[in-house]
């Protein structure tokens, strides 16, 4: 027969997806909650990626951040406190095919789920992990956060926080296998969605810290920032997070940063005074466990009986 | 070095004296091979064609000292023409290293008057005079508790062999047995090359040796000699442990992910999906913690891949969040649950049947969810393959319930023959009916059917707070009420499905008896016991414990009384302020009092070891021997 050979993909009606297509109804975040910001850029990431729903995975813990799968038209599991990392690393495990995101939080990763968090820098299965950082417990209302400022009052301690916060990408920064860090800020669209757009492209877990507005507990916790563009830090590098006009014109005081050189990352990721946004740190080559949780998918029955008579002879006398 | 005074010969006068059955021991300390040797000596016995079972006595700690009662290590194997289905009472023979490891089995009533015990008798020439003095100490209690020991220099004739007599020993004593038994020299050969041809020639060479020596010294030296004649049917046998029948389960169902966090007397389930599991595409992940290992399993799940986590008694403390998420959002998923003793982290090498209520009620509010207990080896292999298929038909966790008895227990069966239909399915892609909710629940079943990410159309939220028929939070009242109604039907139109169990023994009479779990063989064993004294006594044993099979309350109104007998603990009804209104029940029988309304009395212990039927047999006979309380209101 002349022609082409026969492909049955040609025969699937071509799909193209708007920003509708991802959209999970009205969110019911705070008016001027952060959040919203960070939805957008998801929403905008998978249209532009072109991502079937039906093949997004969306997992989340408990808080408000967690709240997202329910905003997005995809597959969502809003979970367990703590544990959206086991749940989506379980999911990859055996499903290669789904993109994964984690929406998760100051309290849902860096608190009660800190364990995993550990854990799953160390199996870098290919995930995007975004970590909310307001400063604050919202859901149960103003408590103490790992991340809270040194001194801010809150509901559990009045007199102010007792105990320096921990810095999410320094701390990530630390963990074994660890193979992308990132940081970027609600209050600036063009760059939260570059640097989602980065994570998303790198296979392996990446992990982006995102400082995050909270207009009811915590609204003013980065005025310093917002207020003054000179003390943020843009990193800039051509395997960085890449910078358009519109945002290098914000921060004008830019450094360029090799996402390769992990020291110099972690000396980046820790400065205080001086925020820095952008990519710290990406190794393309750390291993990673869904390569080797997936061997196997898609063995057939016939495939397996074989095998287990084999096995049952080991038993038998 | 003195060599101790050599035993008369006395194979001349032996005649060979056929039994249905032995139960031999083989006790030592710790790291001295007395396991393996019971394991080969078992093997060799069930290649034989006799029903076997084997119970692995288990130090808690890798390495306790020496010569401690505490550190005993070791193995009982019961061989009989028919099946054996428990570890029995009194051992008949016992080959004991050293004197100090019988206290504990004695203590344990392991024994009975007559017991042999071949005794190591090198401790009477030890350069200690403690060691001595003990030594001679202990063989003169022995006997005067009325074993006889027979003291023999079984190191002295391996060192003839090797160097290495304290590691060489075990295989000297197979060769022992094997000739007490009249079991077959070329039998314990090849069995010797099957469990240590990995090793090389030399050592399988070295072994045979020692298994050579031993028959020949036994023959010399014992002078008892017995055989237990087999009947073999034409269906392949199989012998495993129910932690490696688990295992098999696993791969046989078609599961492709287990998630475990090292926990005894589980791990080994890893141990044996760690070498089998790759070959039919499986995948294990130890995760970081318990709550991890059930997290990931979940995950997998959901998104179309059922999974199992298996865990023991303080893992499934900490899997309880997610079991109850699982219940909520009406995902599947196997929870495999090898039950130790408790409370706490209690006795983690020994057997109880503890965790039930945990496991029905562990979780906060309402969490309805399967909950079956395979009662023998074979039965966790086959129950393994039905969980799966529960857990998808009926979108639910379910839980398995075994223990240490299981999991340790080497027994033979019939080779399963394996249906396709066990192993699931792919995983279903095609499009989402249209308007189809996520939770379309029938209203008189609960029954739903779940999307699946990837199919298009189906994209919903699952989520452990209140929801309406398509996944949406809800607060509202009506919705929470509906859904907690549906996921309950499901276990009604489950149990609707089952079948009555069937009495053994008698359909009626005076007393039943009630099990559930590993105790199944000791339970029947004793009934029969009971019925050859012609006491009307029965037994009942359950394999569903959520929902129960159906028709308890007619089987129960059938006898005088009804008694659970169970590895858990329950007050004794005489015990000091008791009473009839305060008395702590056993866990079946608070559950069975509470479905059947009938006065469920219990006998239980926690002595962290199975249960021999003649105990059970003895307790059933004290409790008829009490005045029958009356069978309702205040008794």
């Amino acid at each position: 027969m002349l022609g082409p050979a026969h492909d049955p993909a040609l025969e699937i009606p071509e799909r193209y997806f708007t920003l509708e297509n991802y959209d999970g109804g009205v969110a019911r975040w705070c008016p001027s909650c952060g959040d919203f910001a960070i939805l957008s850029a998801v929403q905008k990431i998978c249209r532009d990626r072109q991502v079937p729903p039906e093949k997004l995975a969306m997992i989340s813990g408990i808080g408000c951040s967690s709240r997202f799968p329910h905003y997005m038209h995809a597959y969502g599991f809003h979970g367990l406190h703590g544990r959206p990392l086991p749940v989506a690393c379980g999911v990859k495990s055996r499903r290669p095919d789904l993109e994964v995101w984690v929406a998760t939080g100051d309290g849902d990763c860096c608190s009660i789920g800190a364990g995993h968090w550990l854990h799953a820098a160390r199996y870098n299965m290919d995930l995007v992990v975004m970590i909310f950082d307001n400063s604050v417990y919202g859901l149960t209302k103003k408590q103490t956060s790992p991340t809270t400022p040194l001194g801010m009052p809150t509901n559990t301690h009045p007199q102010g926080a007792i105990l320096p916060p921990l810095n999410i990408a320094e701390t990530t920064l630390g963990f074994p296998n660890v193979s992308f860090v990132a940081r970027s800020v609600d209050w600036n669209p063009a760059h939260l969605y570059q640097t989602l757009a980065t994570a998303a492209a790198h296979r392996g877990t990446s992990f982006v810290h995102i400082l995050q507005r909270c207009p009811t507990y915590t609204p003013n916790v980065f005025d310093e920032w917002r207020q003054n563009p000179e003390l943020t830090l843009l990193l800039t590098h051509e395997r960085g997070v890449p910078a358009d006009d519109v945002v290098r014109r914000v921060y004008k005081r830019q450094a360029e940063h090799d996402p390769a050189d992990l020291a110099a990352a972690r000396r980046l990721a820790s400065m205080h005074e001086q925020l820095a946004i952008g990519l710290f740190y990406r190794n393309p080559e750390a291993p990673r466990y869904d390569l080797a949780t997936s061997v196997g998918v898609g063995l057939t029955r016939e495939q397996k009986l074989a095998t287990i008579e084999r096995e049952l002879d080991r038993f038998t006398i | 070095m003195a060599r101790p005074s050599p035993q008369p010969a006395v194979a001349a006068e032996r005649r060979r004296v056929p039994l249905g059955e032995r139960i031999v021991e083989i006790v030592s300390d710790s790291g001295e091979g007395a396991q393996k040797a019971g394991q080969t000596f078992g093997t060799v016995c069930a290649k034989l064609g006799n029903g076997v079972w084997t119970v692995e006595i288990i130090p808690a700690e890798i390495k306790p000292p020496a010569r401690s009662p505490a550190g005993a290590s070791g193995i009982r194997v019961r061989f009989a023409t028919r099946p054996v289905t428990n570890c029995g009472e009194h051992a008949d023979l016992v080959v004991a290293f050293n004197e100090q490891v019988l206290y504990g089995r004695i203590a344990n009533g392991a024994y009975r008057q007559g017991t042999l015990v071949l005794l190591e008798n090198r401790w009477a020439e030890d350069p200690q005079e403690e060691v001595r003095r003990s030594y001679r100490e202990a063989v003169e209690q022995f006997r005067a508790q009325g074993l006889e020991v027979l003291e023999l220099p079984l190191e002295a004739a391996c060192k003839e062999i090797t160097g290495e007599a304290r590691v060489g020993k075990n295989m000297f004593v197979v060769g022992m047995l094997c000739e007490i038994f009249g079991r077959d020299l070329d039998k314990a050969l090849d069995e010797v090359r099957a469990v240590l041809g990995r090793k090389g020639d030399e050592v399988v060479a070295l072994n045979q040796d020692l298994v050579r020596r031993g028959w020949a010294f036994a023959a010399e030296s014992v002078p008892y000699a017995w055989e237990v004649p087999s009947e073999r049917g034409e269906r392949p046998i199989v012998v495993m442990n129910g932690n490696q029948a688990i295992g098999l389960g696993i791969l046989a169902s078609g599961m492709e992910l287990v998630a475990m966090y090292p926990i005894t007397p589980a791990t080994s389930v890893s141990h044996y999906l760690g070498r089998a599991f790759p070959a039919v595409g499986g995948f294990l992940h130890q995760a970081e913690d318990e709550i991890a290992a059930i997290g990931f399993a979940l995950g997998a799940s959901w998104a179309g891949k059922t999974a199992c986590t298996i865990t023991s008694g303080p893992g499934l403390a900490l899997k309880t969040e997610f079991l109850g998420f699982a219940s909520m959002a009406e995902l599947p998923l196997v929870v495999i649950d090898v039950q130790r003793g408790g409370p706490s982290t209690g006795l983690p090498t020994k057997v109880e049947q503890g965790d039930l209520l945990a496991a029905l009620f562990g979780e906060p509010g309402d969490t309805p969810k399967v909950v079956i207990a395979p009662a023998t080896i074979e039965e966790c292999f086959h129950f393994v393959i039905l969980a799966r298929r529960l857990a998808e038909e009926f979108r639910t966790p379910v839980v398995v319930l075994t223990d240490a008895n299981l999991a340790t227990g080497v027994s033979t069966f019939p080779r399963p023959r394996l249906e396709p239909q066990w192993i699931a399915g792919p995983v279903d892609q095609s499009p989402w009916p249209d308007g189809l909710a996520p939770f379309d629940w029938d209203p008189v079943s609960g029954l739903s059917t779940r999307p699946i990410p990837g199919q298009r159309g189906g994209e919903y939220v699952v989520t452990g707070l209140a929801h309406t028929r398509q996944g949406k939070v809800a607060y509202d009242a009506e919705s929470n009420q509906e859904g907690c109604e549906m996921r309950s039907r499901k276990l009604a139109a489950l149990g609707g499905t089952l079948v009555a169990p069937e009495p053994h023994g008698a359909a009626e009479g005076e007393m039943l008896v009630v099990g559930w779990g590993s105790t199944l063989g000791a339970i029947e064993e004793a009934v029969d016991i009971l019925r050859a004294e012609d006491r009307a006594v029965a037994s009942l044993h359950l394999r569903f414990l959520s929902p129960f099979e159906p028709g308890l309350a007619d089987i129960f109104g059938r006898f005088r009384r009804v008694m659970t007998v169970e590895l858990n603990y329950s007050d004794d009804p005489a015990s000091p302020l008791a009473n009839a209104e305060n008395r702590r029940r056993a866990q079946l029988a608070q559950l069975l009092r509470e479905k059947t309304l009938v006065d469920v009395d219990c006998w239980s212990a926690v002595r962290g070891q199975p249960f021999g039927p003649g105990e059970i047999a003895q307790a059933v006979r004290a409790r008829l021997a009490a005045p029958a309380a009356a069978r309702r209101g205040a008794a």
